[in-house]
């Protein structure tokens, strides 16, 4: 009995000092493969982006890695012979606007539901994030018809007015925890001091929203240059798309797809953004985990 | 004289706080109106639009609205592509929330580790979340294309594909987004690609959630990785993947843009959705009042989703 005691003590650490080497494999190994599956694609993107047409139209070509020397080709057609830089703009401009109308309407609302509203806040700001939930598929189509009646189909300003129908929602609810993370005490003392209600919330509460605010900033912004169905329903005029919408539509012609371009456009288009949102999706997954209560 | 002073002073004060809270109510609603104007002007409206089309005949071009009463749902249970977008939708979310569960609890725990370049690893399993999802797309359009696809290439380079009695088949190409079977594969792959870091980063909020000491507790009471993951782990993240669960499946079953873009339907409407064949009939086959009847359908699904959510807030607001 000793003995065996002995043995599997004297075994353990040879034993778990393999097993730690085996694990630590399957474990790098498994980390490689989902990394893999979500970049791959992206990859090829890169890759493709800078080959040569003939390199790039030859089935038997390794399509991961260069066959050719790499060229600027498609870049360059991509910038000069296309609408993308218009597109880049549009997404901008439309960005912008939405993030002005989003912090406007979205950070005085989540502040009167954190704080004024009493018991009735927390009930109207759940409701107020299920309208987040209601897909664009649902709604498009008549969305489409009061676009029309309002005179705005075609051009970017449908999507101005669009955009915020899903950002407000989401920006309020997020702005709404924030407001609840800043002691009350700030605007009580503030108020003592002889400041109004309004005063103590501009002068007192928003210096330390800023977080807050800087995060509703870039959601409203990559979700906007991001959004894909109202674009597609609203706008057809090629030099209004933005670049979400221009880049699958205008570089596909029917059956005539402008690979090169296409890939390029897509990658150019997509990093900015993911990084952007990289930064922030803790806060945007709190938004989404705190409906369901801490 | 010296008993009515107090008593003035405290009706004063009592209007003075009177006056208080009128005005914090009125700038309550100050505050807020805007936004619920807002959301009621532009979502209300056209979700009211959407049943008021569902019963008319609408078109895109035309002012015409005639009442037709349930003739579109009536039309619609009869319509084979209808049926077929609608048993996809089931399949396609189904599919996609199983394996997102499953794939994004294994590498939520994988990424509990701390290794060296993680930021990166996060930066690329975050990448099609975060990238704007038509354009990530736009890579899978390659990867599955017909001809060029780097997939097949990499199945002919191992001798899978493309020579007399390869196991699949002797054709240089699958024709990923040609073929019924392989369309709808593609679908779910390209959505589960979508959503798991999604669902991924919600199940590690729900990691990082449970206390250290009970963690701590079962490696000193030396049980499994299996007894630690059934007996503590799965029941603690219970709630959260529910919540990863909810939101997967509302991205999941209204979305249109893998179709669009991949697919358009096809081949022979095989892998229409409710979403993808309402935009279709809607937009551009002109029939806003059939569009509308077909989206309305992913309503009660959505209604039910929000329903079970509120639940699991009141629930988590008792305990």
């Amino acid at each position: 009995m000793a003995t065996t005691t002995a043995t599997l003590t004297a075994g353990a650490p040879r034993g778990r000092g393999v097993g730690r080497f085996a694990s630590r494999t399957v474990f790098y190994l498994a980390v490689a493969m989902f990394t893999l599956f979500a970049a791959l694609p992206f990859y090829v993107m890169l890759i493709t982006a800078f080959k040569r047409n003939p390199d790039l139209f030859d089935p038997a070509a390794n399509p991961f890695w260069f066959s050719q020397p790499p060229t600027l080709d498609h870049i360059r057609l991509l910038f000069t012979d296309t609408l993308f830089v218009r597109w880049l703009l549009n997404s901008f401009m439309v960005g912008g606007l939405v993030v002005v109308i989003t912090l406007l309407l979205a950070v005085p609302a989540a502040y009167s539901l954190a704080r004024l509203a009493g018991s009735w806040g927390e009930v109207l700001g759940i409701g107020i994030f299920l309208t987040y939930l209601v897909p664009p598929t649902l709604l498009f189509l008549p969305f489409a018809k009061v676009i029309a009646a309002l005179g705005l189909q075609n051009s970017i300003w449908a999507l101005v007015i669009a955009y915020p129908t899903f950002t407000v929602p989401f920006c309020t609810w997020l702005m709404m925890g924030f407001f609840k993370g800043i002691p009350k005490d700030i605007e009580e003392q503030a108020m003592v001091d002889g400041y109004t209600r309004l005063q103590a919330f501009v002068r007192a509460v928003l210096p330390l929203a800023v977080p807050g605010i800087l995060t509703i900033v870039v959601f409203a912004f990559t979700l906007s240059t991001s959004e894909f169905v109202y674009a597609l329903t609203f706008v057809q005029d090629s030099a209004q798309k933005t670049v979400s919408i221009g880049v699958p539509t205008e570089l596909v012609r029917g059956d005539v797809f402008r690979w090169g371009p296409l890939l390029a456009g897509a990658l150019i288009a997509s990093i900015p953004v993911a990084v952007l949102y990289t930064f922030f999706i803790d806060h945007f997954v709190a938004g989404l985990t705190a409906v369901a209560g801490e | 004289m010296s008993v009515q002073a107090p008593a003035a002073a405290e009706r004063a004060r009592a209007r003075a706080e009177r006056d208080y809270a009128r005005r914090e109510a009125m700038l309550a609603i100050g505050m807020l109106a805007p936004a619920v104007v807002f959301i009621l002007l532009l979502v209300g409206v056209p979700f009211g639009l959407a049943i008021y089309y569902s019963l008319h005949d609408v078109t895109t071009g035309g002012t015409e609205v005639r009442w037709v009463g349930l003739r579109h749902f009536a039309e619609l249970v009869r319509d084979r592509v209808f049926l077929r977008s609608l048993s996809n939708t089931l399949l396609f979310t189904a599919t996609t929330l199983v394996a997102v569960l499953v794939l994004s609890t294994v590498l939520a725990e994988l990424l509990m580790r701390d290794f060296r370049g993680k930021w990166v690893v996060r930066f690329l399993i975050l990448l099609p979340w975060t990238a704007p999802v038509a354009l990530g797309l736009i890579g899978w359009l390659w990867m599955l294309d017909s001809v060029f696809s780097p997939i097949d290439w990499l199945l002919r380079q191992v001798g899978l594909l493309g020579q007399r009695g390869a196991p699949l088949g002797a054709l240089p190409n699958l024709y990923w987004l040609g073929d019924p079977v392989l369309a709808k594969v593609s679908i779910v792959l390209v959505n589960v690609w979508r959503i798991l870091p999604l669902a991924t980063v919600i199940v590690l909020a729900g990691l990082n959630s449970i206390p250290r000491d009970v963690i701590e507790q079962t490696r000193i009471d030396r049980a499994g990785y299996f007894r630690r993951l059934f007996d503590i782990t799965l029941p603690m993240l219970s709630p959260i993947l529910l919540v990863a669960v909810l939101f997967t499946f509302v991205f999941t079953f209204s979305d249109m843009i893998a179709i669009f873009i991949l697919t358009r339907g096809g081949p022979a409407n095989m892998t229409q959705t409710l979403a993808s064949h309402a935009f279709f009939t809607g937009i551009l086959g002109g029939n806003l009042g059939r569009g509308a009847a077909i989206a309305l359908f992913l309503l009660p699904v959505l209604a039910g989703v929000s329903a079970l959510l509120l639940r699991l807030i009141r629930r988590s607001e008792v305990t």
